[in-house]
């Protein structure tokens, strides 16, 4: 079993806000993030792969229909975004770290043919990132 | 759904690895240059991953104010531009990362209660770093 990982960039905005939480609420629990015009984080996204080296290729899988996958379902989606207002997942979901991983994963795993997905990780900033591994 | 949250941390401190129970020349040959009874120091960076299911309400492993102020007040504070050889965790112990991180790891599981701690990790230098997960 061999591990590939590949990373790509995106930015985009959010803002926290729960509208099941009061006004007062929202703001002691998510502080500046809940400004809802929103802020911006430049996001770093390493998507780790794992499988057996095919004999004939030695690939554990193309990196171009990675990418291209990459591209599609994640960056074309994600980058120059307010996330809350233009990702689907977010219209009803706050998009924390936490919730931007999950929502890659469910984007990327049932693309994926030749090699498994098995760990997707979010830079929010160099010094926070968040883990999955599509663990329930 | 289980997620992994890590949080990275800056820290000057420092120390002098040097122990009571070696001879001088067994201090200096194992120890070398890190023997220099001026001790010398260092930038580390500290790693706490922490892991537990992301709040639905909130879309959180841990609310960062509350892990960054747990972090603020009993790591950074108490070691950041201190001599870790005088400090009482270093009373008996040499101040080496591999022991840093037991340190920091018991003070995580002692005291903090917001998630479920994962692991430390350090960079001593850019060229070293330690991780523990208890055990």
């Amino acid at each position: 079993m061999v591990y590939l990982t590949r990373k790509a960039e995106f930015s985009a905005s959010h803002y926290y806000h729960n509208p099941q939480f009061s006004a007062e609420e929202n703001q002691r629990i998510f502080g500046k993030c809940n400004n809802p015009n929103g802020h911006g984080h430049n996001y770093t996204l390493e998507v780790t792969v794992k499988g057996e080296v095919n004999p004939r290729s030695g690939f554990v899988v193309d990196l171009k229909q990675l990418k291209d996958i990459l591209n599609r379902e994640v960056l074309d989606v994600f980058d120059h975004r307010f996330l809350n207002k233009e990702v689907p997942e977010f219209l009803s979901q706050i998009p924390t770290t936490e919730n931007i991983a999950i929502a890659i994963w469910q984007r990327l795993a049932p693309k994926l043919q030749t090699a498994q997905l098995h760990r997707v990780r979010v830079y929010e900033t160099p010094d926070l990132f968040v883990d999955f591994y599509g663990e329930a | 759904m289980k997620a992994y949250l890590t949080r990275r941390y800056l820290f000057s401190a420092s120390h002098r690895l040097h122990s009571d129970e070696m001879s001088a020349e067994e201090n200096a040959a194992t120890y070398g240059k890190c023997n220099n009874p001026y001790g010398h120091g260092h930038n580390y960076t500290l790693e706490i991953t922490v892991v537990g299911p992301v709040e639905e309400s909130t879309g959180m492993v841990c609310n960062l104010v509350d892990f960054d102020g747990f972090v603020q007040r009993e790591i950074l504070e108490r070691f950041g531009h201190q001599n870790l050889n005088t400090l009482p965790e270093f009373a008996k112990a040499v101040p080496t990362t591999e022991n840093l991180c037991a340190v920091i790891y018991d003070i995580l599981q002692r005291g903090f209660h917001f998630a479920h701690l994962e692991k430390v990790r350090f960079e001593e230098t850019m060229m070293n770093s330690f991780e523990y997960a208890g055990g």
